[in-house]
């Protein structure tokens, strides 16, 4: 039996493979498919409450088409993709819009960081960021990419630039492209049976035999437990 | 416009107000029994398993905010209905004070997203006055509530393991899950310098515990609630068992207002708001047990005046909302660089930390301070969410890259990307949860100048920290600093010291906020006797943490369930005798 079959066993524990949340825990218990379930874009348990101000804001826009160009810009510089999608392909800029108007205190700081940046732009080459060659938005990056280590003029430029790498890093490792790439491998149903051998060996770690003697053993985890000669 | 009240009109012999974990526990016990109960809660129903309610297994970007806390304070996908503010439902601070007080409305309330973490008290805990001179004694000892331990480890289920520490009780334990590697590390580093680390204590089911739970799958998610049952919150695994004898009716969005009362000052009822008609409705029962959660049982009281008792009901001792206490609370975190360029696996576990460590030094007199605390950990390649990510500048210049090179901190690009890569997995965290002590000036009161939206009065909180939370603060700092360098990580941040307390959070922000109506055996200093029943009202119960006396550096809902089945047992009997 290969890894994933064996799962799907300990999880079935009993007969039956049919959808759980039919309900019935006492015929079926295999919770394997949980994660089968599709539903509608951006419904997720909200109570109605919380889905009319999703709504709402949703359907108001924060930033210009300028600057919504400039974002997608330097999305892309920030998170240009490593063998997976750039961050504009991952939802990302959509992402910025929205937590701009969900969490109001990036509103100033965002807006006026996209103005420093325009004006930084218009003073070395007379152009607005999003139409500079490639070499001379770097040229920019450099001087505010490096909080430690910046030149007293480029002060404001660097705080924004640190709240821009913070929203595209999180808007992009929030999304599926950037959790695939990431490597998570939870979030679905599983059983857990410590750190795998190879990894302990890797860090010099073992279980003991303390250890390993009391801790759930995986076949067992669909049994009723009996405390019959159990003593406290 | 008139004003009427309307009457529910069948009469039960229980009406419950609140189906959190008192609430829940006595409609399960109660009804079992046979009596007819009203359940009354604020909230709306709610069933982790309800697919249009669920947010278990749900993925970042299932939600547009990833996750964020705009909503729910502890995000998005949180099973909390509620928060540190709620609108149109203020409460006030009387000034140079501090009190955060966190709500849930909902069916189950805090217990569908709580930690899970389930601690039985100690003997010592009951007793801390005969030991160190403070506070008060319990008018009940470990003796008294162990049976109901037992009791509610069984019906309930719990993970742990059997130690044999003093003062820190084994139960009725299913087997804990292996640590995670992160547990590991710390494990090593603490018992480099004697400090315990065992598995945790979590009311998750490792194994089933009867044919309604499936067992736990790994999802690390308790905080959601779980679909399948396989962890304890009381909508789930007591309100629905339950209402399934047929023996309860569950008025949801039903708002109390006060307890009403005889002329004799017994209570006949409950007064609640109808949320949804917004109108004012009286349910009559034989008993009125409160269970609303310690403040908001303790202010229902303080609104049920009459010309009987005109400071509230049960309130002859004026005791009602004092010693309200929060435990104490105070965490850092770290980085390990042994940690990263992890190998990815499914590292989810249970929602909660496998390991923890219990307070080690009860012996120990010199401390200068007298009470002690837990440590809960955390780490881990967890599911990112808003916020996953922020401030790489202050880790990717702190160790030197693949190429063996220190980085300037910051950057951006492909570099950016794979160093979030190589980090994930490599930031570990603490924090120390302790026992204050309970002061008769820390309370709520009646703000006499606000109403909420219901035109029901709030509540102003008075609370200060002593001196003792404050140094058992520092303590925590440096033991965390000594655990961080023993277990080869490197401390991030400034150490909290002296102007922030030493890092100790507000009161309320730990959420344990027991005491406000306390049992004693002196009806001149305490609400309840020692069977949560009101001294001044023999048919009136507090069933939450309002009956606590002192609530030791464990969290408090185990013990809140313990007594809520006792002080039930003691209702039926009293009932059965015709003494109420
Ligand atoms: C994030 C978090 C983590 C926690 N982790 C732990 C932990 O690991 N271990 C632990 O022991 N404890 C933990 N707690 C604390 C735990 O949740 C509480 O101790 C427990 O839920 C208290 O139970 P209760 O019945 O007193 O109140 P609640 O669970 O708060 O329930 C009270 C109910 O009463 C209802 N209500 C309130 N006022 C009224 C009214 N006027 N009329 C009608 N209904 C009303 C509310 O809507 C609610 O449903 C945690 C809490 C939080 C928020």
């Amino acid at each position: 039996m290969d890894r994933r079959e064996s799962l799907r066993t300990l999880l079935i524990g009993g007969a039956g493979t049919s959808l759980l949340l039919s309900c019935r825990l006492d015929e079926d218990t295999d919770v394997s498919k949980l994660t089968d379930i599709k539903e509608r874009e951006f419904d997720y348990g909200r109570t109605p409450a919380e889905e009319a101000r999703d709504e709402a804001l949703l359907e108001q826009d924060f930033y210009t088409d300028e600057e919504m160009k400039t974002i997608i810009v330097l999305s892309d510089i920030i998170m240009p993709g490593d063998g997976s999608k750039p961050a504009s392909e991952a939802g990302v800029p959509e992402f910025i819009e929205f937590i701009t108007k969900d969490i109001p205190s990036h509103q100033t700081p965002m807006r006026g960081g996209l103005r420093w940046l325009k004006n930084e732009s218009y003073k070395r080459y007379e152009k607005d960021f999003v139409d500079l060659s490639k070499e001379q938005q770097i040229a920019i990056i450099e001087d505010i990419a490096y909080p430690e280590d910046v030149k007293p003029e480029f002060t404001q430029g660097a705080q924004f630039f640190s709240r821009m790498r913070n929203l595209v890093t999180t808007g992009y490792f929030t999304s599926k492209e950037g959790v695939e790439y990431l490597g998570y491998m939870g979030n679905k149903p599983n059983v857990w049976d410590g750190v795998p051998a190879d990894v302990l060996q890797k860090h010099g770690m073992k279980y003991d035999e303390k250890i390993l003697s009391r801790s759930i053993k995986p076949e067992e985890r669909n049994d009723i437990e009996d405390w019959e000669g159990y003593e406290i | 416009m008139s004003f009427q009240i309307i009457e529910q009109s069948p009469k039960y012999d229980v009406c419950i107000v609140g189906s959190g974990a008192g609430g829940g526990m006595a409609a399960k016990i109660l009804a079992d029994k046979g009596f007819k109960i009203a359940l009354v809660e604020a909230g709306p129903n709610f069933d982790p398993a309800n697919p249009q309610q669920r947010t278990q297994l749900r993925w970042p970007w299932e939600s547009p905010r990833r996750g964020a806390g705009t909503m729910r304070p502890f995000g998005d996908f949180d099973m909390a209905y509620g928060g540190w503010e709620l609108d149109g439902e203020p409460y006030t601070r009387a000034q140079g004070t501090e009190f955060d007080w966190f709500r849930s409305r909902m069916l189950g309330g805090r217990t569908n997203h709580w930690g899970r973490i389930s601690l039985r008290f100690g003997p010592l805990d009951f007793k801390r006055k005969d030991f160190d001179g403070k506070g008060d004694n319990w008018p009940i000892g470990y003796d008294d509530v162990k049976p109901y331990y037992d009791k509610v480890d069984k019906l309930i289920g719990v993970f742990g393991t059997r130690e044999n520490i003093p003062n820190e009780p084994d139960g009725y334990f299913l087997p804990p899950p292996k640590p995670r590697l992160h547990e590991l590390y710390f494990q090593k580093g603490t018992s480099k310098i004697g400090i315990p680390m065992i598995p945790s204590r979590l009311s998750i089911l490792t194994k089933r515990v009867n044919k309604k739970r499936a067992a736990c799958f790994y999802c690390n998610q308790c905080s959601r609630s779980c679909s399948v049952y396989g962890d304890f919150s009381s909508s789930s695994v007591l309100v629905n068992p339950a209402m399934e004898t047929g023996k309860v009716d569950l008025y949801t969005n039903a708002m109390v207002r006060e307890v009403i009362t005889d002329g004799e000052g017994n209570a006949t009822g409950v007064h609640y708001i109808n949320k949804e008609d917004l109108k004012d409705y009286r349910i009559k029962a034989k008993v009125v047990i409160l269970a609303a959660s310690a403040c908001s049982s303790a202010r229902i009281l303080l609104n049920s005046k009459s010309s009987v008792h005109p400071n509230g009901l049960a309130n002859s001792s004026n005791v009602v909302g004092k010693y309200l206490h929060d435990s104490t609370g105070s965490s850092r975190m770290a980085f390990m660089p042994s940690l990263m360029d992890r190998k990815r696996y499914n590292e989810d576990g249970v929602g909660g930390m496998h390991l923890y460590t219990p307070w080690w030094l009860n012996d120990d007199k010199s401390l200068g301070f007298s009470r002690g605390y837990h440590i809960e950990y955390w780490g881990g390649m967890g599911m990112p969410a808003y916020g996953f990510g922020f401030n790489m500048e202050n880790l990717n210049g702190m160790v030197p890259g693949i190429d063996g090179e220190t980085k300037k901190a910051g950057g951006y690009g492909v570099e950016l990307m794979k160093d979030v890569k190589r980090f994930y997995g490599s930031l570990v965290g603490m924090a120390g949860r302790g026992e204050s002590i309970p002061q008769e000036e820390n309370r709520c009161e009646i703000d006499k100048e606000k109403v909420d939206k219901f035109g029901i009065p709030v509540l102003k909180f008075h609370y200060k920290w002593t001196e003792e939370e404050v140094k058992q603060a520092a303590h925590m700092q440096d033991t965390f600093e000594e655990i961080i360098s023993n277990m080869g990580g490197m401390a991030l941040g400034e150490k909290p010291g002296k102007d922030s307390s030493y890092g100790l959070e507000n009161p309320g922000r730990i959420i344990h906020e027991v005491g406000t109506t306390r049992m004693g055996s002196d009806p001149k200093k305490s609400v309840l006797n020692k069977y949560n029943q009101a001294h001044d009202v023999p048919n009136l119960f507090v069933m939450d943490g309002g009956s606590f006396v002192s609530q030791a550096d464990k969290n408090p809902t185990w013990t809140i369930l313990a007594l809520a089945w006792r002080a039930s047992d003691y209702l039926a009997d009293e009932m059965k005798k015709g003494n109420i």
